[in-house]
Parts: structure tokens; C-alpha cells; sequence
């Protein structure tokens, strides 16, 4: 009996979102009396892996399969699966970004697992009965769900784990081959087209954002948002109104219909607060508004606000960040 | 070519989420159900396709009781062939797959679409579950979806991209934007979806692995704080000094 956690990989480094799940993971080890291994998706030098004992894993599998370096969904799930029977893991924990959900719903039918994504809590384990706590109604509620299958498979969702840093712990690193087949890449990517981001900062991985809405009159100002997520070390992100206009791209979509963040910050600026769009950002922890409108609904669901003209205001938030140093 | 589409009855977008005394379910007293937007992208999407190919079906396929039925006939009025309903109340998202899985397999359907996730439950899970219980490839979320003969290019989100995939029939995509204009019902739909076909079959499989133990609602904001625009600078002293966000 283990855990097994699920860290994807990209460009030589573990995920950020990968750190919180490995955390949260070797957590869920500790509450059950035993060891947390990680199972490495994409391409990670074997030095950041043994770095993920900082989290609390003692061993990291790797495929060295060259072609795992992108997204395929047949491969990566008999991978994870051959990883679990391997461990003879109770509880498989991964991330709930696109790839999580993508393989976790696959695992919980190959493995015959229970599954719950967008987990935002440690589990209580209360004799047989295992319980987590995870968003529903788009942010609007939390549920409380059993998982009743003898085998758990846990979506965790993005920053809403604190990551854990026991600086010079290292894991295990060792190999691991799940013996895949050409027919296990058969729905493997043509092509993969990396965005532009302002800033080199994910959205879906950010832990500051820095959105606009059509208050911003048009995609010529978008300077004024660039340059404080730039300061703030920010992504960019904005309303469906304007993503509709093509003034942003549909990636920077943050509401109900589009991306649904949790960061640590949230900055919206010139948006006026529709509930489809708090539906996307309800989770965030502090939330800042700027808008003109004293009466624009978002103002309710903010920590702090100011009642102002973006144009104004913008240039002078960030001349104080800079000020900080 | 056979589309099947997978549609949820949700809460419509504005409502107030409210739930049961015992807070073991959602509240719908006075609540207007729609059709999962998510879901709207995979049906239009799905008659967009048939009409362009000049032939082949779209079937909509719902767990759920018959107060579903209304949603279902709007899918139809947008312009869904027939409809299949699973008398059922859609206890978790395994328990949904294996009626669609069910459904699919008898069908024989090619390509089996919905949206990316419902917007009540949020699980995005059906679509992985019901492409491994009929052992075929599944592809979400997919932005763009273009048919040629049996194979089929889409556009799939990964973070900070996107990948073209490229899959045979038969195969599940999930569906979001900005794969197409969802379409509004006009009147000649509504009038013919009411004579279009709704069968209603009984439930199968083995049931749910997750069960509700209770909702609860976030904890209420505090109240925002104001800043006067003209020292705005002290905003960012706060989120340093008192949020520590930055």
C-alpha cells in the first residue's frame, strides 16, 4: 500500500502545480502511515526529481520513452496505471489541470477507482470512510465527497496547497518502463503551438493576475495591464467581452465559460463583475477591483477596491511596485 | 456519420446556490434549469458537422428525470435528430459514463461529443470514463474540431498551447470555446422539435463510486476595503503589508 503522485514535467523542471500535488501527496502518506512515490510525466532532468524530496516523496519513476515528452493521453495512462499497480498504491494524486483530468477520469475506470477533481483540501480519514472537500457550482459551493472505492484517485486543485519545502531532502530517482507500444502513442499530438505570454507567466499556473475588462476601451491600452502583471511577476488575463472582440486572445479568458484560476492575487481592472465571471475567480484569495462605477458588482465580492479611472490608476500601482524594489 | 451528444440539466448561470435543510442537496425550488453551456459548443458543433457532410445523424443523449425533458426538446429545436434519455438521477460522473458508454455502444455511434465539464458539478470526468469504457481515444478539451472522411483534427488546451491531435473514428471529444457560435432555437425548430423522437430507456451498470456526504457555502467575504484613487500606491503597501500576497 502507498501513494502515488503524478508530477508533470516540462522543459527539464517539475510543474509548480506538480510541487503542491507532491506536497499534498506525501500529506495523504503521512495520515495513512505510509510512503509517497512520484510517477514523472514529461521531461525533467534526474536531479529536479530527487529535488521533489523537498516535498516529501522518497521515490521518483521515470519511462525515459522519448516520445513522453508531450501529452499522450493512451500513453501517459497505462504508464500511470502500470506505476500504481507497481506501488500497489491506494491513493493516486495529480494535478487538476487539463492533463490530470484528461488521464484521472481514464485511471478511475482502468483501476476501478473512486475519483474526485478539483480537490482544495487534505482528506479526513475517519476509520474506512475517506472524505475531501472540493468546489462545485462553479466556486459558488464546496462539497464534501466520499470517495467509496477501495482505490482513491485525487484531482487537486491548483494553488489551494501550500507547497512544502524541507530544503536537502532528496528522493530516490529510478527508472521505470511500462513497456509502451506504438498503439499506446496513437493519439499522440501532430503538432504543439506554444502561446505567447505576457511575461513568461502561465495563467492557469499563476499566483497573480492582473485582468482587464472592457473598461480598458480597447486592445491599444493593454500596455497599462501588461506592465503591472510585468512588475507584479503576473500573467495577464481578461473578460469574455473582450476575448469576444478579439482584443485578447480566448486563452486569456478567465469566467464560468473560460479559464477558472485560483491565485493568491487577483486584479481586475475595468470589470464590471458579471456572476459568469466571478465564477472564474471566486476562489482567488485576495481580490482587488478598480473600476469607476462605485455601483459595478464586483466591488461586493472584492477585499479591497478603488473607485477610479483605470488609466489613472494603473500607471500608478505599478510605479509603486517598482517602488518596492 | 452517427454524432452522439452528451447534455446536462444545470442551474442556469445567474442562480443563487442554495441547498436541502440537511445541506446533503442543491435547493431547486424556484431555480430555471438550462442546457450545460459547455454542451452548447458540442451540439452546435455536432449540427454544424452533419450539415456540412450533407448526411448522418445527431442524437442527444441525458441521465436524467423527466424533468429534464424541456432541455432536451430545446436541444432538439436547435436541431437534434432524436433524443435518448436515461431515466435516471445522475448520482456521480461514473455512474453517468457507464449509461452513456451503454447507450454508445448500442448506437454504434462515431464521434461522441460534449463540453469540457458541467457547470454545477465541475467534475470534467465523463468524457475520459465513457472513451475508456469503449476503448477509444478521447481528446479534451478540444478548441477546434474538423471532419475528413473517418479522421478527424482538433485543436486540444494544454497549458499555455494548444496540440492538433489528430484521431479515427470512433472517438469522445470534450467540446469548449472557441469551437463555435452556439445556436439559439428559432420558431420552425421549436415547432418540429416537438413531433422529433425522445425515447426513454431504464438505467444499467453498477452505480456510483462518490457519494455527497454535504454542501456547504464559502466563507463570506469580510467587506471590501477602499482606497481613494488619488493615493493608489497605498494599495500596493497593503498587498504587501497586510494581504502579504506580494
Amino acid at each position: 500500500m502507498s501513494v502515488l503522485v503524478v508530477v508533470e514535467c516540462d522543459n527539464g523542471e517539475v510543474k509548480k502545480s506538480s510541487l503542491e500535488v507532491a506536497s499534498y501527496g506525501s500529506q495523504v502518506a503521512q495520515l495513512l502511515g505510509t510512503t509517497a512515490t512520484a510517477i514523472a510525466v514529461g521531461v525533467a532532468t534526474e536531479a529536479n526529481l530527487a529535488q521533489l524530496g523537498e516535498q516529501g516523496i522518497s521515490k521518483v519513476l521515470y519511462d525515459a520513452e522519448p516520445r513522453l515528452k508531450d501529452f499522450v493521453n493512451g500513453a501517459y495512462t497505462k504508464l500511470i496505471a502500470a506505476a500504481a499497480e507497481n506501488e500497489q498504491a491506494q491513493v493516486i494524486v495529480l494535478a487538476n489541470s487539463n492533463i490530470g483530468a484528461a488521464v484521472g477520469s481514464r485511471l478511475s475506470v482502468r483501476l476501478k477507482a473512486s475519483l474526485a477533481t478539483n480537490v482544495v483540501e487534505l482528506p479526513k480519514v475517519d476509520g474506512g470512510k475517506f472524505t475531501v472537500r472540493r468546489g462545485a457550482y462553479s466556486g459558488k459551493a464546496l462539497a464534501d465527497v466520499i470517495l467509496t472505492g477501495d482505490r482513491k484517485i485525487i484531482a487537486v486543485k491548483k494553488n489551494s496547497i501550500e507547497a512544502l519545502h524541507n530544503a536537502g531532502q532528496a528522493a530516490t530517482v529510478e527508472q521505470f518502463s511500462a513497456q509502451l507500444t506504438d498503439a499506446d502513442f496513437a493519439d499522440a499530438p501532430k503538432q504543439v503551438v506554444m502561446q505567447e505570454q505576457a511575461g513568461g507567466v502561465l495563467l492557469p499556473e499563476a499566483d497573480k493576475v492582473v485582468s482587464g475588462g472592457r473598461g480598458m476601451k480597447g486592445p491599444e491600452h493593454w500596455n497599462l495591464i501588461e506592465d503591472l502583471a510585468k512588475a507584479l511577476h503576473a500573467a495577464t488575463a481578461c473578460s469574455k467581452p473582450v476575448s469576444d472582440a478579439d482584443w485578447r486572445p480566448h486563452h486569456e479568458h478567465v469566467g464560468q465559460t473560460g479559464i477558472t484560476v485560483s491565485p493568491n492575487l487577483y486584479i481586475a481592472c475595468g470589470i464590471s463583475g458579471a456572476i459568469q465571471h466571478l465564477a472564474g475567480v471566486n476562489s482567488s484569495k485576495v481580490i482587488v477591483v478598480i473600476n469607476k462605477d462605485p455601483e459595478a458588482p464586483f466591488f461586493k465580492a472584492a477585499d479591497y477596491g478603488i473607485v477610479g479611472d483605470v488609466f489613472d490608476v494603473l500607471p500608478k500601482l505599478t510605479q509603486a511596485v517598482k517602488e518596492l524594489g | 456519420m452517427k454524432f452522439l451528444v452528451c447534455i446536462s440539466n444545470v442551474p442556469d448561470t445567474t442562480t443563487k446556490i442554495t441547498f436541502t435543510p440537511d445541506n446533503k442537496e442543491f435547493n431547486k425550488a424556484g431555480v430555471q434549469f438550462v442546457i450545460n453551456p459547455w454542451d452548447e459548443y458540442a451540439l452546435t458543433r455536432a449540427i454544424e458537422l452533419k450539415e456540412a457532410q450533407g448526411s448522418g445523424t445527431v442524437t442527444v443523449i441525458n441521465v436524467g428525470e423527466a424533468d429534464t425533458e424541456p432541455n432536451i426538446r430545446k436541444a432538439l429545436a436547435i436541431g437534434a435528430d432524436d433524443a435518448i434519455r436515461v431515466n435516471a438521477k445522475p448520482t456521480d460522473a461514473f455512474f453517468v459514463a457507464e449509461q452513456i458508454a451503454n447507450v454508445a455502444k448500442e448506437g454504434a455511434y462515431d464521434v461522441i461529443l460534449m463540453g469540457r465539464e458541467s457547470i454545477d458539478y465541475n467534475g470534467s470526468q465523463v468524457h475520459g470514463m465513457v472513451g475508456e469504457l469503449l476503448g477509444i481515444p478521447t481528446v479534451a478539451p478540444a478548441m477546434k474540431l474538423d471532419m475528413s472522411g473517418n479522421t478527424a483534427t482538433l485543436e486540444r488546451e494544454i497549458e499555455g498551447g494548444k496540440e492538433i491531435v489528430e484521431v479515427n473514428t470512433p472517438f469522445v471529444a470534450s467540446c469548449q470555446q472557441p469551437m463555435c457560435e452556439p445556436r439559439i432555437p428559432n420558431m420552425r425548430g421549436i415547432m418540429t422539435a416537438r413531433t422529433k423522437p425522445l425515447k426513454v430507456v431504464e438505467p444499467v451498470g453498477s452505480g456510483a463510486r462518490t457519494e455527497v456526504a454535504e454542501y456547504a457555502l464559502p466563507p463570506k467575504k469580510q467587506g471590501v476595503k477602499l482606497i481613494p484613487a488619488e493615493s493608489a500606491g497605498e494599495l500596493i503597501k497593503l498587498l504587501r503589508n497586510e494581504a502579504k500576497v506580494i
